[in-house]
């Protein structure tokens, strides 16, 4: 009895709410008025685009990613053939297993994951250092050295790759991490953003660790890197993700098949596999990318327009 | 004496960054020029050659059709990278559903490595099972020769780049449309303005500096061009996507010509520091 009197209910309720919809939430005004989203046509016709778009970013940016992954679990004729499948009749695992091998992925991602976390490492303790010092010591020409820093913004990387490139090699530094982790720590964008953030912890904080006898050494770890959480997580992972993603310098740096990172292996090898190989590679190889994606999407977004201008 | 000493701890702090800097940011710039008036194969030493590189990079058979596909494809790519991430922004600043979902996927391509989105389209582009003309195919349409064909290699090229950067644009877009304050819309609204002219006479005169700015970076960022065509389609057909950078690599790596290469990077600078103090003076006479 009382199920059924819920039921009905319910449907009256629903009913109502099909009559006279609750009007639509609008935190934040833009372009179109809120009084005019509201109105009978502007409902439809804002449904009309909102499913359009959903459907339509949904084909254009998950569907290449589905397609990669169910042709990676394709066997060779299926993936070849004409109409394809939309989903794989027989799905496999062992592309990956293949592609695992022939790519010899187990290499590649270790050396990717050894340059990513290395160029973090360094860069953070030399841009951290760098920033501090310029924002908090204020040595003599410090602004020079910042304006210099920053105009290296100006430069756009692949002009100057050549001459980088030789220099490397006159350094000896082919094959070598440090060819990829020093021209990583190198990077004015990176200085820009922690310096202004360090400009803006209060003069009082840093002042009350000297009188108690704390060193900028000590100043630095204790204070201003506690303080500073938000800016080095942004920076931290857009570190990452940049070495994880970097391919040219690596091409041109790391040549010897043993030390290549991902990128540049899948470049060499894609070449002599079957498609289905080339795409379980192409899975493995974004799956990092995707899960730090999933788990820093906070971070990352934020740290987009961090260094866009207000207004 | 105190001072002395704060600017010793200062530059110990900064030493490591200037070694860095240096080396690997400064003096690269400077071994550019010198680089092109040299003969370089990194085994031999070099020879001061005047302006010899320059007048060979000039006499390549490509050098012409480098400069003029890469303004081809900068063109284009702003035409889809510029112009497409705007209007999806403002779309997307419309709607009150789905935002977290479309802000995530629309930034997904921007994640994965660069490498992984070329070889994924490479297959796509491929003229028989490939997946674009399977659609065409699908909707009844004549199939494209996609990257084989000189009239629509570049082009395909675009589609690739302005799918694995579009994300940052938008989302940068999106930030600076929220910023815009809600005052100007509901005065525009009371003035009678409809939906264009407000956008017209709000939104893009609110939003001009991040536009101006992201025009500058954009054709930076595409006038360097260089994954695309190396993985896609190595320059050709008939060197219809050779860009500058390409070339740049060819010089310095196919032909061990160093100081060729270095010399048509100087170009390439010189071009873009030309335009970008063009885009300066422009945008300073637009706020004075």
């Amino acid at each position: 009895m009382i199920a059924v009197g819920a039921g009905t209910a319910g449907r009256k309720s629903r009913r109502a709410a099909g009559r006279r919809p609750k009007p639509m939430q609008v935190q934040f005004r833009t372009i179109v008025s809120p009084h005019q989203l509201n109105s009978r046509w502007g409902r439809r016709i804002y449904w009309l685009v909102l499913v359009s778009v959903v459907l339509l970013f949904t084909l254009a940016f998950v569907f290449p990613l589905y397609w990669m992954v169910t042709g990676a679990m394709k066997t060779p004729d299926e993936i070849a053939e004409m109409p394809p499948t939309p989903v794989p009749q027989d799905p496999t695992l062992d592309n990956f297993a293949e592609a695992w091998d022939l790519f010899d992925l187990g290499t590649l991602l270790v050396n990717t994951a050894y340059y990513a976390f290395g160029a973090w490492l360094f860069s953070m303790v030399v841009d951290v250092s760098a920033a501090y010092a310029l924002s908090k010591l204020r040595p003599m020409f410090g602004n020079v050295i910042l304006g210099a820093m920053l105009a290296t913004l100006m430069i756009p990387p692949m002009v100057i790759l050549i001459p980088l490139y030789v220099t490397i090699v006159d350094l000896g530094l082919l094959n070598n991490p440090w060819g990829l982790w020093f021209p990583a720590a190198a990077n004015g964008f990176n200085i820009f953003l922690l310096k202004r953030f360090f400009d803006s912890i209060p003069r009082e904080l840093i002042e009350a660790a000297q009188i108690d006898g704390a060193g900028p050494v000590r100043t630095l770890w204790s204070v201003v890197l506690p303080v500073s959480r938000p800016i080095l997580g942004v920076v931290s992972i857009f570190t990452i993700v940049t070495a994880f993603k970097d391919f040219v310098l690596p091409l041109l740096v790391m040549t010897d098949s043993e030390k290549m990172p991902i990128s540049v292996g899948l470049s060499q090898t894609a070449g002599a596999v079957t498609q289905n190989q080339v795409m379980g590679g192409l899975v493995i190889a974004g799956i990092p990318m995707i899960i730090v994606f999933f788990v820093f999407q906070r971070h990352i977004m934020a740290g987009l327009t961090a260094g866009s201008i207000k207004g | 004496m105190r001072i002395l000493r704060r600017n010793l701890t200062a530059y110990g702090f900064l030493c490591v960054a200037l070694f860095c800097f240096t080396v690997f940011a400064w003096y690269p710039m400077v071994r550019e020029f010198v680089l092109s008036f040299q003969r370089t194969d990194l085994i031999n030493p070099p020879e001061w050659v005047g302006l010899d590189n320059f007048k060979a990079a000039v006499a390549d058979p490509a050098f012409g059709e480098a400069w003029l596909n890469t303004l081809e494809f900068t063109a284009l790519a702003l035409l889809c990278g510029y112009a497409v991430p705007f209007v999806v922004a403002l779309v997307l600043n419309e709607l009150r559903h789905a935002r977290a979902y479309l802000r995530f996927v629309v930034y997904l391509p921007v994640m994965l490595p660069p490498i992984v989105a070329v070889l994924l389209f490479r297959w796509f582009y491929d003229p028989g099972p490939g997946l674009f003309n399977q659609i065409l195919d699908f909707l009844h349409l004549p199939p494209l020769a996609w990257l084989d064909s000189s009239s629509t290699a570049l082009i395909s090229l675009v589609i690739v780049s302005t799918w694995m950067n579009m994300g940052s644009a938008t989302l940068i877009y999106l930030a600076a449309l929220q910023n815009i304050p809600p005052e100007l819309y509901e005065a525009a609204e009371l003035d009678g303005a409809g939906i264009f002219k407000r956008i017209r006479h709000v939104t893009i005169p609110q939003t001009r500096l991040i536009l101006l700015l992201m025009l500058m970076l954009q054709i930076v960022a595409t006038m360097q061009v260089f994954i695309e065509p190396y993985m896609l389609t190595g320059g050709g057909p008939e060197n219809a996507t050779v860009s500058v950078v390409y070339l740049m690599y060819q010089f310095a790596f196919s032909q061990m010509n160093y100081g060729q290469a270095g010399a048509l990077g100087m170009m390439l600078m010189l071009a873009l520091l030309v335009f970008a103090a063009f885009q300066l003076r422009t945008t300073r006479e637009d706020q004075a």
